[in-house]
């Protein structure tokens, strides 16, 4: 998840152009990993991993030449730090019409961090039914994992340290597209 | 600690359409295989029912169950407090059970306000109705209901208040909790309320209700979106209130002729039991515009969405106003 608490100067490490190339380069070794991608469905974790998968799913439709099934997946009723916040509002779980039972799933999300959200979807994923396999592509991987959870689409490694906070805009929720790199001002506690 | 759903007034117009919004979501569970979430695994709700009820005790139950929290049942017939246990030790017994919330139907207006800020409990408390006095999760239920009917669209509303839209409740507003509840919520989300009935069935002090007051039904039925008919309570009638049923059907009862006086689009609610043949007709509850049976179905997710939002995180995030200052409507 991307991190908004973030009052210092951001440094701007992807642009516009590099985030089109980085879905670009995923859709297609999607195609090459999945043989064509015939029964690959996308879910995206709101939000910003839902317009990523869109994006995606636009990029796919070019190269296979056919429409494929995209979706949202709403992780929050997964959480495990739920107890540490206040409740939070829900957001859209959308399940393509035909559902996920036999299909390739692909998990898009924004930043991939601790892991901890990936382990909430695969969670919500088995209440939805059983794909015949589950993937997951990150526009950004900062590392720092907490739990033996890996990406197999990634659009850029940025190593970070846990004082640095990083900010995926997108044109459809922020007006624009880039990914910021800024620095934390306080201590990172619970942040995931 | 401030942590409860004891009166319709305890939601701003944010918590209401928050409550709303997350019911709209987690209706879409009922469509999946697993009907369950996990989010609420390790917490225990007490259903405690000192009054009879069908659909509020069934449908938190299920609510509590969806959301993988651990349901008792405790009715007052078959329980201690049939040999005389008072309200407060029975609280005791349920907070030395660990109780995380405690779910309340009591037949006396302000048992859950009693049970909420006397320090028996330390868990949160949900009104599921008392006495006369509040039913908040019905009013909830009322308008989600109205806001798929009304707002609807490919989102059912969502994110919708319901401004503007002119509700008209019918009957029995004396004892009626249900219509206490809707007045304030349904006023705090925007609508302007009109409540009807004989002089007799409205309260001292309805005229200081944020609502209109009429006398007669039908001149109020051509210029509503929503009529609610309430049920006539006999149980809490020991006196005369009307000369008969037959003039009160007749005054104040819903049937097909007046109900084709009614705007197109607008709908009939009941939040059940229905008296049929004494408030409303037969020929109205069974047609399509009658919403009693999506009302039902509405309040599971309603209720999931409350037990949601005050148990799910560190704090509840709806009704953490104080309801100390909640007075008597």
């Amino acid at each position: 998840m991307d991190d908004m608490s973030n009052p210092a100067p951001a440094r701007s490490v992807l642009e516009a152009p590099d985030i089109a190339r980085a879905l670009t380069r995923i859709a297609h070794e999607i195609v090459e990993r999945a043989k064509g991608a015939d029964d690959v469905v996308l879910l995206g974790i709101p939000t910003r991993g839902v317009f990523l998968a869109r994006r995606l799913a636009a990029n796919l439709r070019e190269i296979t030449g056919h429409p494929l099934p995209v979706g949202s997946l709403d992780i929050t009723m997964y959480r495990d730090d739920l107890r540490l916040r206040p409740a939070r509002a829900l957001a859209r779980t959308e399940i393509p019409g035909d559902g996920i039972d036999g299909r390739l799933v692909i998990l898009v999300d924004d930043v991939l961090f601790s892991g901890r959200t990936i382990r909430a979807a695969l969670d919500a994923l088995g209440d939805i039914g059983r794909p015949r396999a589950v993937q997951l592509a990150v526009l950004v991987d900062r590392g720092h994992r907490e739990l033996p959870i890996r990406a197999d689409y990634v659009g850029k490694n940025i190593p970070t340290s846990l004082r640095e906070t990083v900010r995926v805009l997108l044109q459809e929720e922020d007006g624009r597209d880039g990914v910021l790199l800024g620095v934390r001002e306080h201590a990172p506690a619970a942040e995931r | 600690m401030k942590r409860h759903l004891i009166s319709a007034a305890d939601l701003s117009r944010d918590d209401a359409l928050l409550v709303l919004d997350t019911a709209e979501e987690l209706a879409r569970v009922a469509d999946r295989p697993i009907k369950k979430l996990p989010t609420l695994r390790g917490r225990t709700v007490v259903n405690l029912f000192f009054e009879d009820s069908t659909r509020t005790r069934i449908s938190f139950e299920a609510a509590a169950k969806r959301l993988s929290a651990d349901v008792i049942n405790f009715s007052a017939k078959g329980s201690s407090v049939s040999k005389g246990e008072s309200l407060k030790d029975t609280a005791l017994t349920l907070e030395a059970m660990g109780a995380d919330a405690v779910v309340i139907r009591h037949h006396d207006s302000g048992a859950p306000h009693r049970l909420a800020t006397s320090g028996w409990i330390g868990g949160c408390v949900v009104n599921a109705g008392d006495g006369t006095h509040e039913h908040p999760t019905q009013a909830l239920l009322d308008a989600l209901t109205l806001r798929r009917r009304l707002v609807g669209g490919r989102d059912r509303g969502l994110g919708a208040d319901l401004a503007g839209r002119r509700i008209t409740i019918v009957g029995d507003i004396l004892h009626s909790r249900v219509a206490r509840s809707n007045v304030r919520l349904l006023t705090t989300l925007g609508a302007e309320v009109t409540v009807v009935g004989p002089p007799t069935l409205l309260p001292v002090g309805v005229e200081r209700w944020p609502c209109a007051v009429d006398y007669d039904l039908d001149a109020v039925l051509a210029k509503s979106d929503a009529v609610m008919m309430l049920r006539v309570q006999r149980e809490r009638m020991n006196d005369a209130f009307f000369p008969t049923e037959r003039e009160y059907a007749r005054r104040y009862g819903l049937h097909g002729a007046r109900m084709a006086r009614m705007p197109e689009h607008a709908v009939v609610m009941h939040p059940g039991p229905m008296n049929r043949g004494m408030e409303i007709t037969a020929e109205v509850a069974d047609s399509p515009r009658c919403t009693a049976v999506e009302q039902v179905s509405g309040g599971v997710s309603v209720r999931m969405a409350v037990l949601y939002l005050l148990l799910g995180g560190s704090e509840p995030a709806v009704g953490t106003r104080t309801t100390e200052e909640n007075s008597q409507a």
